[in-house]
């Protein structure tokens, strides 16, 4: 009993040491409250190198938070308890946020280096003339093969992946709209349709490719794909570039019939407070020598047009993250289809997980 | 002590269970009623009934929770005995005990390796002539480990309940001539059947509703509730609907704890009555 009582005081006593010991840490970091810059990204987005430049050039402090889905980020900054000045969402959620009125829009007058960004990626659906957003990477959703078991030539198309020979063997992304946007791309239908026969049609197409299909998965397709575990999957091209790097057997494929193109963008939300802060980032980010050194780092397609040509030859060529213009003027990029619309998709999607052949 | 006094005690238990218990249940039931326009409605309930799909993927998580039941009862219930026999018990049943301190992602991440076209069940395969077979994805990998997960929690009450018994009864049942078969089913079996209701109820329920499994292990081609309650509230953000499969989960929880412990009180007149007293 006495053993139990000394071994409770010491759990209590440690607790209180370590509560006391952050308090203290957090009060350090009060104290330059001022010259601090809340970032909300997605985990491991950004070169910390960078991080510890932009803070010796201009002195303010970065505190990089991270969130893993667009859905989580926009809940926090809904909830708004934490400060966050800069997010990184995507696309859709863009769109999302700006009618639920969760941005602060843009001070075109401090932002210098907008014209090195590539007239492809500006003034998109989601944010006609760039009112809110500042795009920060782009990517596609395509298809990786191994060239121990496929050929290039026979992974070209989207309807490749029907081909009776690759029974069992495919992963797939475990995302109802890249999925399902596929087989309406295949159909020759739009990713953004909202026509129930359409997309029912694109879930029946699903089915019959339901034989092929090995696994559907979310990251560990990554970790699957580098272990020669299955000869094909369907993901974006950023998680694309991570297996390359590690298994030289693995190529990635944009289909030159369509596909998606997502954008991830740097946005103010209505939380941020700290805006010298804020405007001095975006404009160290949008420089081309850092945003090619980010782009070197974390692997995704700069739409900093100035920093790609700073990209070494091989990069700059690969066509397989730098599709050739005719096939990026054929890539969709999603729409806010609204909640009704999306809980249809899911449904849908649901109904094919639970198909067996 | 006065009465007012002892009221007082109960006051932390009873805020606990309002505010960890109660209040959370009364909210999913509240969110049930509710569609994705906040209005309320009945909606959800009409969906889940009419759909094909959820009462398919309820019968499959039905189907799932009683396989991998069953499954670790088979193993658990000899393992049990044999445990209870030997030398050092409590050693041996830290052992059994100690994967359980493993967070399950890792263990999960851990039969990816095992179960994986170059893991080392598939080298061994290889090894003895058979070749490499997909093990990973198929509904076996998922029950084998689920099982493999659940059966410390199924082993425990057994365990417990086997010890309790006095040998004595065991010894006098073999006296009176009872085949090792007979005193098996009619003396061991009936005075342990509590710890085996408290396992059943351990591993069924929470089998009903795994979900970080099915997609790891079972690369989402087994689909049970917990996949679509996530789904639901973090993709589609339809909370209404997620909640709705959540009550029905929790009716089905309590349907099997009153089906179980019905059973038990049936049996108390028989066998255990009088040593419970």
């Amino acid at each position: 009993m006495k053993k139990l009582m000394s071994f409770f005081i010491a759990i209590v006593a440690a607790c209180l040491l370590l509560t006391l010991g952050v308090n203290r840490l957090e009060h350090a970091q009060g104290d330059a409250n001022a010259k601090t810059l809340n970032l909300f990204n997605w985990g491991d987005y950004i070169d910390p190198a960078l991080l510890t430049k932009f803070s010796k050039e201009t002195g303010y402090k970065v505190n990089y938070e991270t969130f893993d889905s667009n859905e989580a980020m926009l809940t926090k900054i809904q909830q708004g308890g934490t400060s966050y000045d800069l997010a990184v969402p995507s696309d859709y959620t863009i769109e999302k946020m700006k009618k639920e009125h969760l941005l602060l829009p843009l001070d075109r007058s401090k932002i210098k280096g907008m014209n090195n960004i590539g007239k492809d990626f500006l003034n998109k659906s989601f944010d006609p003339g760039n009112r809110y957003s500042i795009p920060y990477f782009w990517g596609t959703l395509g298809i990786i093969y191994n060239d121990r078991y496929v050929q290039a030539d026979e992974m070209q198309h989207w309807s490749d992946l029907w081909n009776p020979k690759w029974r069992h063997s495919i992963m797939l992304v475990d995302s109802a709209r890249d999925i399902l946007g596929l087989a309406l791309v295949k159909n020759g239908d739009s990713m953004n349709t909202k026509s129930v026969a359409q997309v029912t049609r694109a879930k029946d197409s699903l089915d019959d490719l339901a034989p092929n299909v090995k696994a559907i998965v979310a990251d560990e397709i990554k970790m699957y794909m580098i272990q020669n575990e299955a000869p094909l999957a369907v993901t974006w091209s950023g998680e694309a570039s991570e297996m390359l790097a590690n298994n030289s057997h693995l190529h990635y494929v944009v289909p030159t019939e369509g596909s998606n193109l997502w954008f991830d963008n740097l946005v103010i939300p209505k939380t941020a407070k700290h805006f010298k802060a804020i405007y001095a980032f975006l404009n160290f980010m949008l420089e081309p020598k850092n945003a090619k050194q980010n782009a070197e780092y974390v692997g995704y397609a700069t739409p900093n047009d100035k920093a790609k040509a700073m990209l070494p030859k091989a990069i700059r060529n690969d066509k397989q993250f730098y599709p050739e213009p005719k096939t990026i003027g054929k890539l969709q990029v999603y729409d806010d289809l609204g909640l009704k619309t999306v809980g249809m998709y899911n449904d849908l999607f649901l109904e094919f997980k639970m198909h067996r052949s | 002590m006065s009465n007012t006094a002892k009221r007082l005690y109960y006051i932390p238990y009873m805020l606990w269970i309002i505010l960890f218990v109660i209040a959370p249940v009364a909210l999913i039931i509240y969110q049930s009623f509710f569609n994705l326009d906040h209005q309320f409605t009945l909606g959800n309930y009409a969906a889940y009934f009419t759909s094909g799909t959820y009462l398919r993927m309820t019968l499959n998580s039905f189907w799932y929770a009683l396989i991998i039941t069953v499954a670790t009862v088979l193993i658990s219930y000899p393992a049990a005995l044999f445990l209870n026999q030997l030398k050092h018990k409590d050693l041996w049943l830290l052992l059994i005990i100690l994967p359980t301190w493993i967070n399950l992602l890792l263990k999960a991440y851990a039969f990816i390796g095992i179960f994986g076209q170059n893991g080392s069940v598939n080298q061994f395969l290889g090894f003895i002539g058979i070749g490499p077979k997909q093990i990973l994805f198929t509904d076996f990998s998922f029950i084998f480990v689920a099982t493999y997960i659940e059966i410390p929690f199924m082993i425990l009450p057994i365990y417990n309940a086997i010890a309790e018994i006095d040998p004595a009864l065991l010894n006098a049942s073999r006296d009176l001539g009872a085949t090792n078969w007979q005193t098996l089913t009619r003396v061991l079996l009936p005075l342990t059947r509590k710890g085996v209701v408290a396992g059943v109820q351990a591993v069924f329920i929470p089998s009903l509703s795994l979900f970080m499994l099915t997609r790891l292990i079972g690369g989402n081609r087994v689909i049970t509730l917990g996949t679509a309650i996530e789904e639901h509230f973090l993709t589609t953000m339809n909370w209404g609907m997620g909640s709705t499969i959540g009550v029905i989960l929790i009716v089905m929880m309590f349907l099997s704890m009153a089906l179980t412990a019905e059973r038990r009180h049936k049996r108390k007149g028989i066998g255990t009555g009088a040593k419970e007293k």
